[in-house]
């Protein structure tokens, strides 16, 4: 029996078209993509690479959820052989299922996603033990692969354009906890106040869906104890 | 700096903090307060009753006090949050609006006190 696939076609303003897509064994919502792009519509647009789940660029919006297409069997999301697929919400739409994720990447700039060490060349390795309080914190949050699936997933990021998002503040709290890095009072007052972490309405969405298992959510609330205290402090 | 509005990133960091702290009073002050209006008026009770029992009573006028205070700063502060959210609302106008409705809170709260409590 064939697969129903309803996929969006245009920017912001656009339509659903349907396409008939035979059903495999194992298929995977990319495979349909692909499969539609390469046999049924030439000009359909849409963003991938790795096909294994590291790279993060092939997140669509499938059924209503945002998910990693590369890893979602269709098997996992439709028991009634239909499918929609969509842009990220959140996103601006560039074309078909590709979306501008520059806002999405700016963001991790502003919340000071960038390591700044204090050590020279001529310094010694950082020694870190892994079974600290930090490193294990650091270690809940750093393998995220920058999918955009939580900041699609997110209310506050709808209700709020310039929110910073769980992944740009999940990205400082790994920063945060890390030893080596000289920026923290920086970073959490690039973090703090409304369109930061304080923020977060901590509906979980983004914990729920994150194809990776991290927990934006508990870095988020670690973000809120630290710059409150850094507040009440009078470091930030 | 990711602020909006007229706000500082740490104004906004103790606003946050303060809804916080006023809402873990708030949770015990709120149960307290059903209890005893549960308690209260199990046989029924005219308002001159209630008002005998009251007036002139200082640690119920203190908790009440206090309950009004908490609440004068935590519904602005919530509130603001769902403006700026619902409205896209931002900026001095907001402040000044939750801030006038924080104090009209406070000062209708202070009158029911000294109405219920007061000699």
């Amino acid at each position: 029996m064939d697969l129903k696939v309803r996929v969006w076609r245009g920017k912001e303003h656009g339509a659903f078209t349907t396409y008939d897509v035979r059903r495999e064994e194992s298929q995977t919502v990319l495979d349909v993509v692909v499969y539609i792009q390469r046999h049924l519509e030439p000009s359909l647009s849409y963003r991938y690479a790795c096909r294994v789940g590291m790279c993060g660029s092939c997140a669509m919006n499938v059924n209503g959820v945002a998910r990693w297409t590369c890893r979602t069997h269709v098997s996992k999301v439709t028991s009634a052989n239909t499918l929609e697929i969509a842009p990220l919400p959140n996103f601006p739409v560039i074309k078909d299922l590709a979306t501008d994720m520059r806002d999405f990447f700016d963001k991790w700039a502003r919340a000071r996603g960038q390591f700044h060490g204090t050590r020279t060349r001529s310094d010694d390795c950082a020694s870190v033990p892994p079974s600290t309080p930090q490193r294990l914190a650091a270690d809940a949050g750093i393998e995220c692969i920058g999918c955009g699936i939580c900041y699609a997933s997110c209310d506050v990021v709808t209700w709020r354009p310039n929110f910073l998002g769980p992944a740009a503040l999940n990205r400082a709290w790994t920063l945060v906890n890390d030893v080596r890095d000289g920026a923290r009072v920086e970073r959490l007052r690039a973090v703090a106040g409304d369109a930061g972490c304080h923020a977060c309405h901590s509906h979980m969405s983004c914990t729920e869906r994150c194809p990776k298992q991290i927990s934006p959510t508990a870095a988020i609330a670690g973000l809120k104890r630290a710059a409150a205290i850094a507040a009440l402090k009078g470091e930030i | 700096m990711t602020g909006t509005g007229n706000l500082g990133i740490r104004a906004q960091v103790l606003l946050w903090a303060a809804q916080r702290m006023s809402a873990a009073v708030l949770a015990v002050c709120v149960l307290i307060h059903l209890a005893t209006v549960i308690y209260a008026v199990r046989n029924g009770l005219s308002a001159a009753e209630i008002l005998g029992r009251t007036r002139g009573n200082a640690s119920w006028a203190m908790f009440y006090t206090l309950f009004v205070l908490v609440i004068a700063v935590h519904a602005p502060i919530g509130l603001r949050n769902v403006l700026s959210e619902t409205f896209n609302w931002r900026g001095r106008s907001l402040e000044m609006t939750v801030l006038v409705i924080g104090f009209a809170l406070a000062i209708w709260g202070f009158r029911a006190v000294y109405a219920v409590f007061a000699y």
